[in-house]
């Protein structure tokens, strides 16, 4: 999806409207590097991001039933009550507090990282309804600002799944290595206290 | 997919451009891809008929804009090496027939005489980019009834003068009401750049699929291809 949304962006690189202004955009009439793109030109990267979104749609939809249906959505979901535990456990990483907070399978950091990548999932699937179907959708695509902010949006979301992938991967490596095997066959078979 | 039976009108010389080598360096992308990707394709149709029978309502309209609002630089293409201008405006005709009671041979003047659309909405490029016109046409949904469409009719065929460039619609997205053959623009008449004489124009389509320098508008009952569509683009297009 990110690949031949990176060949979809070549087309018109840029946000805005003909004429401008445009928004803020580091990456404002470059080209990604050809490595980086999949679908070799505009109509073959299109093709593909409308094939592999029913994947992501399909499998998104499926681990949100699961979550409801396995109650699993309880250790995940950041609610009020886990502010003040985030607040301590920012403190303990910021060594203003010397003892970890009690904590069930994830810490209310973790939850709130989860919570807010489960919410950009569904934003980057919104976003690109709202700039599949403008007009069909089009209550969506104003909600967003209207079709270029809706690009935009949809652009952006990307960047911070990516950074956010990258982030917990290190992190899976540098905390708790057994839980990568986890993350790819289900079964968790390590000793980190939290995950028994 | 059927690929147009439309010969090019315009005799084209052989002239290295950028222009051309992008489109021949894009065929030559296309035909290994269509080749490569069947499955592709064969998702991109089942997106084309989710597109049309379950996201798509024929009644719904886009907005419209003020005209305050109106895009300065509104870009324009032509497929053939030329501005595709025609010898004798004059004697230029829309052809209407197919799955008709009436063929017709309309004229500009004929055009105008029937009820008259204008509407500034947003055009939207495949590509990404918008922007804001103002168009002035005749509804295609007017034509038809003029012509005394058939019920089997279910495609519409636009071809053009633009070399082989044409687009097959469905008939729902066809007789939309805001899908108008149009004639002016930003309240003067169609400039070449953008498909004089007449050119289809649906806020509801993106813009490849709006045919310009049109020549024909064939009813049928077997879905027709279009240029961009048999090279991979998505058919339907509706947005």
């Amino acid at each position: 999806m990110v690949t031949s949304g990176l060949q979809i962006y070549g087309a018109y690189a840029k946000f805005g409207e003909r004429g401008g202004p445009y928004y803020v955009n580091p990456f404002q009439d470059r080209e990604f590097p050809a490595w980086s793109r999949l679908g070799g030109w505009l109509a073959g990267a299109l093709n593909w991001h409308f094939a592999l979104m029913w994947g992501l749609f399909g499998v998104g939809l499926l681990y949100l039933c699961y979550m409801v249906a396995s109650g699993e959505w309880r250790s995940l979901l950041f609610r009020r009550r886990d502010v003040r535990g985030a607040i301590q456990m920012q403190q303990y990483y910021l060594r203003l507090r010397k003892d970890h907070p009690p904590q069930g399978k994830h810490n209310p950091l973790q939850k709130l990282a989860y919570t807010l990548i489960l919410v950009l999932g569904v934003l980057s699937v919104l976003t690109g309804f709202a700039i599949y179907k403008p007009v069909q959708f089009a209550w969506l695509t104003s909600l967003f600002g209207g079709f270029q902010a809706a690009r935009y949006w949809h652009f952006w979301a990307v960047w911070i799944f990516v950074g956010f992938t990258v982030v917990h991967v290190i992190l899976v490596f540098a905390v708790d290595p057994p839980s990568f095997r986890a993350m790819i066959t289900g079964w968790y078979k390590g000793r980190f206290p939290s995950h028994d | 997919m059927t690929r147009s039976e439309q010969t090019p009108e315009t005799p084209e010389t052989p002239r290295t451009s950028r222009r051309g080598f992008l489109r021949l360096a894009a065929a030559a992308g296309t035909a290994s891809l269509t080749a490569a990707c069947k499955p592709l394709l064969d998702i991109s149709r089942v997106n084309d008929w989710v597109g049309e029978k379950l996201l798509y309502s024929p009644s719904r309209l886009a907005r419209e804009y003020a005209s305050t609002e109106r895009t300065v630089n509104v870009p324009s293409y032509f497929i053939s090496r030329t501005l595709p201008m025609l010898k004798d405006p004059a004697a230029w005709r829309l052809r209407v027939d197919g799955l008709v009671r009436r063929p017709l041979d309309l004229s500009l003047d004929d055009l105008m005489r029937m009820p008259r659309t204008t509407y500034t909405v947003m055009h939207h490029c495949v590509e990404g980019w918008t922007a804001i016109s103002t168009w002035h046409g005749v509804p295609v949904a007017a034509v038809a009834e003029r012509c005394e469409l058939l019920p089997a009719a279910r495609y519409a065929h636009f071809k053009s003068f633009d070399s082989d460039y044409s687009n097959g619609w469905d008939l729902a997205s066809a007789m939309h009401p805001q899908t108008i053959l149009a004639y002016g623009r930003n309240d003067n008449p169609l400039a070449p750049s953008h498909g004089a004489p007449l050119r289809l124009y649906a806020p509801t389509k993106l813009g490849y699929k709006m045919t310009k320098y049109l020549v024909s508008l064939t009813f049928t009952d077997k879905r027709p291809g279009g240029f961009w569509e048999d090279q991979g683009y998505p058919w339907f297009a509706g947005i």
